[in-house]
């Protein structure tokens, strides 16, 4: 198993991030974050903590999951349990921030970006990811990209781990 | 083929992943666009062999929030020879390429038979006596969300334990996450040999009615009066009726269900029935996001849902 990123690099990529969203989306008091279930939440939530801190702004989130809306429920083997999407905030004229931790075909931005729109008609929407590992199948493309790699094939793993919920932290290609 | 029959035949697992699912379902109705594209181009046939308007909307729109496309059937029962007309009108159906068919029919086993014969998957939406899996799902999910667990949980279920499929599937649900669960009502329509399948028995209702977590009052058919099931309909109301009397002695955070449509005054006092432990109307909220936890879970094709033998 490689080690892609470890902690000190997400810590420094979370950290390039924010400054990035700080300095393009303007005006601040207008971002919102949606992280992606299950790590784009916690990732979501890193981030959204240092904007908060530098703008001295109270920064609305929530949480998305988008099972509902996948382009392959007929072709499944089974129905994966459905999570909450918890989003508890208008998000109408809202910069949403939309948070993954990789970005690979694309689908899963695709139907998060239909989702948000039956949630109402935000201003803009910029997509943040932690790895971008190629191999797009939609025209998607991250606004803020911690790490891209070269395009692997499909039967690697990219699996991140974050201390929130994984016992340890880091990204790693298995 | 996965159906949903009866919950005896499914697993803990199975009945707490519907409840799980059902709980992210009832976010969609908080929403601007109260819908999801889960089964876009999926056909749902309404089968409904005995009235009922509640179960069939409710069915409709949880059918609806999915985005499926919903086909209303309504058959008379009495012209023709029940088994005949049940397939044949399942042939029908099946013609018009449906996904599911939801059944509601006077005969035990209706759904059960039907599940043989089609391809479709089968949703129970009531059997004769037999079981009403979605309804006491939906009893089960009001009583997680408002009580936060169910093992342990003391739930007394009241009235005529004989002749409702609402009480046998709730019994069976509640008894498989651990629930204690008393049955309620005279000896003539709560008999004696409900008790082997571990439930307690209890004819006096001011005892009983201390000692509850939940109780769920079932609609007294008033033509069992004419049976002799029972002497008056005011001695029912005066001795398993949910009234202030009864409230002053129960537990303060007792929760009060009915399965509707209500007799009010009757199994229920009309102030108890609009009053605050009461989840009646939640219970018709609850009984969508269920219904579409249902047909969303049997969409898949994981086997969970195994065939009753």
């Amino acid at each position: 198993m490689n080690s892609i990123l470890s902690k000190n690099d997400i810590s420094r990529i979370v950290d390039r991030i924010v400054y990035g969203i700080v300095e393009k989306c303007i005006p601040p008091k207008e971002i919102a974050f949606i992280g992606l279930r299950t790590r784009g939440e916690h990732i979501a939530n890193r981030i959204k903590k240092k904007v908060e801190d530098i703008t001295s702004l109270q920064i609305p989130s929530g949480i998305m999951d988008i099972t509902l809306y996948r382009d392959d429920l007929n072709k499944l083997e089974s129905n994966p349990v459905v999570k909450e999407t918890l989003i508890n905030f208008d998000i109408h004229n809202k910069i949403i921030i939309l948070v993954d931790d990789v970005l690979n075909t694309g689908r899963t931005i695709r139907a998060a970006l239909d989702q948000i729109m039956d949630f109402g008609r935000p201003k803009s929407v910029k997509l943040v990811v932690l790895i971008d590992r190629g191999g797009r199948e939609l025209p998607i493309q991250a606004d803020f990209t911690g790490k891209k790699i070269d395009p692997v094939s499909e039967n690697k793993k990219i699996e991140v781990r974050l201390i929130e919920i994984d016992n340890d932290e880091g990204v790693f290609l298995s | 083929m996965r159906h949903l029959i009866d919950l005896e035949s499914i697993s803990k697992e199975d009945i707490i992943k519907i409840l799980d699912t059902a709980k992210s379902f009832k976010e969609i109705f908080t929403r601007d666009v109260k819908k999801v594209p889960a089964l876009r181009g999926k056909t749902v046939v309404n089968l409904f062999f005995e009235a009922s308007t509640r179960t069939r909307n409710s069915f409709e729109l949880a059918a609806k929030r999915l985005s499926a496309d919903v086909l209303n059937f309504n058959v008379s029962s009495s012209s023709v020879s029940k088994g005949e007309s049940l397939i044949d009108t399942a042939k029908t159906i099946e013609a018009m390429a449906s996904d599911f068919i939801v059944i509601r029919h006077p005969s035990s086993g209706a759904a059960k038979m039907l599940s043989r014969h089609v391809k479709s998957a089968v949703i129970n939406a009531g059997d004769g006596t037999h079981a009403h899996p979605t309804q006491a799902l939906l009893d089960i999910f009001t009583m997680r969300e408002k009580k936060l667990k169910i093992k342990n949980l003391h739930v007394a279920i009241v009235g005529d334990i004989l002749h409702s499929r609402v009480a046998r599937s709730n019994l069976w649900g509640l008894l498989k996450l651990g629930a204690k669960v008393t049955l309620v009502g005279p000896p003539t329509l709560v008999p004696r040999h409900f008790s082997k399948l571990g439930v307690e028995i209890s004819y006096n209702m001011d005892k009983t009615i201390q000692e509850v977590d939940v109780v769920n009052m079932l609609r007294i058919q008033k033509e069992r009066q004419d049976k002799n099931y029972f002497p008056s309909i005011m001695e029912y109301a005066r001795s398993f009726g949910m009234n202030e009397k009864r409230m002053k002695i129960a537990k303060k955070d007792l929760l009060i269900m009915h399965p509707g449509p209500m007799n009010r005054d009757i199994e229920i006092s009309s102030s108890i029935a609009d009053g605050p432990n009461s989840v009646i109307n939640e219970q018709v909220t609850n009984g969508v996001a269920v219904r579409m936890a249902v047909l969303y879970l049997l969409s898949g094709g994981d086997g969970k849902f195994e065939d009753p033998a």
